[in-house]
């Protein structure tokens, strides 16, 4: 592909394609949830060994880890003095920690 | 370097003088029917400093070369009226924004024109004279989308309205990329490929964030933004071909 400008790009649009339902069900959720008025052991009772939940929020953490890291670059990039090799390194360090925090609380809870 | 005596009804109008590190000059310019910008730019330099440096040639909207920053915002000051654009009886005129100013009111373009080279904006024959006149259908989404864009005059207006442009001088800017546009539209040309390879290199097409505000103060109401959100899915639709 022609250079990294354009890989981001193409990798952004793909993640936030693949967001967009995962959004929606997030938002179903968190209504269902406060509506029905689960308790967090009830909540945990649902997702505790569930490889849907696990997958559904494991790829949500991944697409937006993801998504929100390249957005962070464009800002930085813009707004800040950081260029180059410097830039790269503060936003794959953002990147991994979101991932990192990520990935902890869906092992966490599933 | 006199100032007119101020009376009443005159406009206020503050000057930028200089180059870069230059400072604003106060002038009073009597007030005329129908008065444009332009007009009291030239009877500042006519009447009361001939030093002023601007530029203006056709004086009715058509060359692009009379832009400059009125009361903040990008006009063309030929058409740019005075009871429209003033503000309470003043006028701060300045260089165009996002380009190098040389002196006064006149901008360096070289950049700008710079960046119309490196965004592929040059029209790549496919045939020659003696092969038959192309048929372009005028109902074809691609001529359509080329008309809504071929109107520029290149007057830097949208470049110098472009906060991306102010963040990443680099960025090829809006005039370009519309200039590209309506040529990956032109079904005459054989640069596709290529135009959309430079177009999408660096800080290219992708940089735009679809502010919009090329479109908001394009004198000829074209729609940049809609041009490069145009080259943005050509980008994409190659890249996951692998095309690009």
């Amino acid at each position: 592909m022609n250079g990294i400008a354009l890989r981001l790009f193409v990798l952004q649009r793909l993640t936030a394609l693949v967001m967009v339902p995962l959004v929606l069900g997030h938002l179903g959720v968190i209504v269902y949830a406060t509506r029905a008025g689960l308790s967090s052991e009830a909540i945990l009772g649902r997702t505790e060994g569930s490889l849907f939940w696990a997958g559904f929020y494991g790829l949500f953490v991944v697409a937006a880890a993801i998504h929100g890291t390249i957005g962070l670059r464009t800002v930085l990039a813009e707004m800040s003095p950081l260029r180059g090799r410097g830039l790269d390194l503060v936003v794959t360090v953002f990147g991994l920690l979101v991932l990192g925090l990520g990935i902890r609380a869906v092992v966490i809870v599933t | 370097m006199g100032h007119a005596a101020p009376v009443m009804t005159d406009l206020d109008v503050r000057v930028w003088r200089g180059d870069a590190a230059g400072a604003l000059q106060r002038f009073f310019v009597p007030r005329g029917e129908k008065q444009t910008v332009l007009d009291v730019v030239t009877y500042i330099q006519r009447r009361l400093d001939p030093t002023l440096a601007y530029r203006f040639a056709c004086r009715v909207g058509m060359c692009g070369s009379c832009a400059m920053m009125v009361n903040g915002k990008p006009r063309w000051t030929c058409r740019a009226n005075v009871d429209r654009v003033a503000d309470a009886g003043t006028l701060e005129l300045r260089p165009l924004r996002n380009m190098p100013v040389i002196k006064d009111l006149a901008v360096d373009m070289t950049g700008f024109f710079e960046k119309w080279q490196a965004a592929d904006g040059r029209f790549v024959p496919t045939s020659t004279r003696d092969d038959p006149i192309a048929v372009v259908p005028p109902s074809s989404p691609e001529r359509q989308a080329a008309d809504a864009g071929i109107e520029c005059i290149n007057c830097g207006i949208c470049h110098a309205a472009c906060d991306v442009v102010a963040w990443d001088p680099g960025y090829l800017g809006p005039a370009a990329l519309n200039r590209a546009w309506t040529l990956q539209n032109d079904m005459r040309d054989g640069d596709h490929a290529d135009r959309l390879k430079a177009v999408t290199r660096g800080s290219g097409c992708l940089t735009c964030h679809s502010q919009g505000n090329c479109a908001r103060f394009c004198p000829n109401s074209l729609n940049p933004t809609g041009a490069i959100a145009g080259l943005k899915r050509l980008a994409m639709k190659a890249a996951l071909k692998g095309r690009l």
